[in-house]
């Protein structure tokens, strides 16, 4: 117990608040199990989570990486909603090809971050405000580049949206008596792959240090010698980067381009980071907390529906009251490990 | 830390390999609670955009109550096929018995639905369509005919300008449509192009308006400022005309059926609303064609019929109705059908 005790005191405040975040989503998911039973006994149910919130994983660890420097970046959902549109369009009345349609829906990601980088980090306008203004671009320019929703029928296109990734072992039998494979979608795989990409770059490059470090005290940061505004023009470029990757997901899940996709993903994502650990004041943050985060937030939808919640609204009440939570969590945590040290 | 996510990691998988185990268990628990006889249903609403949308949700729910031996599990869409087709894989892995549907767009439903006959849970598709190849993949439709629905009010505006001696190219006609791709939008949109290209009459312009009050309050103001010659709004749900009558008040102008005399008139859909309705009954809407939002109990003897192993017919239309207070129209004929107008006097009993 002491020993427990002098770990807890000598975590960092990031391992601390990923532990948390951790810890929430197991004891969630297997309370839904014991009392839901059903549907979050079945491995799809999971896996399902995974599919529909690959974008947002994507989308997510961006977040984090700005939020860590100290910075926000609301303009996501806008990008995957120009990215589904501009690619849709692409593919559907150009008929274009797929790796094009990826180097377009990378594009779009690099310019958004080269342009917003630049206002934030050499101008040193406000990121929110940057940010604002390049979501009301994003969103503008998805209804000028078409504005009828609509589905893509490019053959090449439709095979890789359906192509699955089968998971041995983890299906389960339907009502009729036959076995369905468990499966998971392909922007699952780049989710987790930017996942651990991201996750190696936080923590064991001089890169992903000097994030925190701007993040944490900016002039400290300056007198260790860090190039503070090229560093937060890497983490803007990035993230819009990112967001041209998981725009590309998003799309590839639900194949269609609409001015109306991904609204409110910016804030879903900005939530997923909270619950997952990082701080909106800068510093603490880790990506695999943002991971759990998107679980969490997607996990207790799932929840709240499959109890029998009927409305729309009842989701956006325990999202709010969950990041409540965890934000008084996280400070009073904080706040006694000052105390006891 | 690294012994932490080790740790979770071995956890997580515990949680698939448990998932795995259990799966037999999970079967007898759904077939217990089928021999339970209550039915499990899974709907998927696509959201609560209006009035006629909440009475067919609230249809659904007195329809398959708990009380009537229902378990109603009701997921709102709010607008987006994502979180629709989201919700129709929550159903299969809860393993519903059926599946209800009331689809947001036509396209885009082939994987999900394929997913759920994999699954062998039946799906009814109720208000709009859905556009798949192999209609195997429902059971059955149950909706209205958004197209009818558009000719009768096309069919109304012609006879009532055939009485009035007006003029085809007098009449300068805004759509303010629905929501792009919904199947009243298209049924009701192509109804009145259709009807604007045999007729003569000037369609201005068309422009969504979401079939939200606000944003056809919004779509009727901007409208306005651009064409000073309109004289008739074709609203494609009740919720926009109220918001269309409100801009026109706004503007200065007056809305009635008298066109000659610099009125605006205004068409709309659906007949749910009460405001609307009384609306008609003043005289302000002209014309309202009926779109039943009733779909719950027809739902129900789908289900019933498929309980006792019989086919439904595959698509079934509600009867609807077409209300007026101007009285010199009583009928309309369309395609050698005959539709009777239903005559809205003050007077008269709540509808």
């Amino acid at each position: 117990m002491k020993g427990l005790k002098n770990k807890f005191k000598n975590m960092s405040d990031t391992s601390l608040l990923l532990t948390i975040t951790i810890v929430v989503f197991f004891v969630m998911y297997i309370g839904a199990m014991i009392f839901l039973g059903q549907g979050f006994l079945k491995p799809q149910t999971f896996f399902n989570i995974l599919n529909a919130n690959a974008a947002l994983i994507i989308l997510s660890c961006g977040m984090s990486l700005v939020m860590i420097t100290g910075g926000i970046d609301i303009s996501v959902g806008g990008v995957t909603a120009l990215v589904s549109m501009c690619c849709a369009v692409y593919l559907d009345q150009h008929s274009g090809n797929v790796p094009m349609s990826i180097l377009i829906a990378l594009g779009i990601g690099l310019c958004f971050g080269l342009v917003q980088g630049f206002l934030v980090a050499y101008l040193e306008i406000q990121p929110f405000i940057v940010s604002l203004a390049g979501m009301f671009f994003a969103r503008g320019m998805t209804t000028i580049v078409n504005t009828k929703p609509f589905n893509v029928e490019n053959e090449a296109f439709v095979a890789l949206k359906n192509t699955r990734i089968t998971i041995p072992g983890m299906g389960s039998y339907n009502k009729l008596g036959d076995y369905v494979n468990a499966y998971v979608e392909v922007g699952v795989v780049i989710a987790l792959l930017v996942v651990i990409i991201f996750f190696c770059l936080l923590k064991w490059t001089k890169l992903g240090r000097s994030f925190y470090a701007v993040g944490g005290n900016q002039q400290s940061a300056l007198m260790l010698g860090i190039d503070v505004r090229k560093t937060k023009f890497i983490a803007y470029v990035l993230c819009s980067l990112l967001a041209g990757i998981g725009g590309y997901v998003y799309f590839m899940h639900v194949g269609s381009g609409s001015a109306s996709h991904a609204t409110g993903a910016e804030m879903n994502a900005i939530a997923s980071s909270i619950i997952g650990g990082t701080m909106l004041t800068g510093g603490v943050g880790n990506i695999i907390g943002t991971f759990f985060g998107v679980l969490s937030l997607s996990t207790i939808q799932n929840i709240v529906s499959s109890a029998g919640f009927d409305q729309a609204w009842w989701t956006g009440i325990t999202v709010a009251a969950m990041l409540c939570i965890f934000l008084v969590v996280q400070s009073v945590v904080l706040a006694r490990k000052k105390v006891s040290k | 830390m690294k012994k932490l996510y080790a740790a979770m990691m071995a956890f997580l998988l515990c949680i698939m390999v448990a998932g795995c185990g259990s799966t037999p268990a999970t079967n007898a628990i759904s077939e217990t609670e089928t021999e339970d006889g209550r039915i499990t249903i899974g709907f998927s609403q696509l959201g609560a955009e209006s009035d006629w949308r909440s009475m067919n949700t609230e249809s659904m729910k007195t329809t398959f109550s708990t009380a009537r031996g229902y378990n109603l599990i009701i997921e709102d869409g709010q607008q987006k096929q994502a979180n629709q087709i989201t919700a129709i894989r929550n159903f299969i892995q809860q393993g519903v018995d059926y599946i209800v549907l009331a689809p947001v767009t036509e396209n885009g439903w082939e994987t999900v639905l394929s997913e759920a006959q994999d699954a062998g849970i039946p799906v009814i598709i109720v208000d709009r369509m859905v556009a798949v190849e192999d209609d195997s993949l429902f059971s059955c439709w149950v909706g209205s005919d958004f197209e009818l629905e558009g000719k009768k009010a096309a069919e109304w505006l012609h006879q009532y300008s055939i009485l009035n001696e007006l003029a085809p190219e007098t009449l300068h006609i805004v759509n303010i449509q629905g929501t792009l791709g919904a199947s009243a939008q298209l049924g009701r949109t192509k109804a009145l192009e259709d009807a604007a290209a045999e007729f003569g009459w000037d369609l201005l312009e068309e422009a969504p308006g979401d079939f939200t009050q606000a944003k056809g309050e919004e779509v009727m103001a901007e409208l306005l400022d651009k064409y000073s010659q309109l004289n008739v709004v074709y609203c494609e749900n009740d919720n926009e005309a109220l918001g269309a009558i409100e801009a026109i008040e706004d503007a200065g102008r007056v809305v009635g059926s008298d066109i000659a005399n610099g009125e605006i008139m205004v068409l709309s859909f659906d007949g749910v609303n009460r405001s609307a309705v009384q609306y008609a009954v003043e005289g302000k809407i002209s014309c309202i064609t009926e779109c039943n939002p009733l779909h719950g109990p027809r739902v129900e003897a789908i289900i019933e019929a498929l309980e006792a192993g019989q086919t439904p017919e595959k698509f079934e239309y509600v009867d609807e109705a077409i209300y007026s207070c101007f009285d010199q129209i009583t009928e309309l004929t369309i395609q050698n059908q005959s539709y009777p107008v239903t005559i809205l006097t003050p007077d008269m009993p709540e509808l």
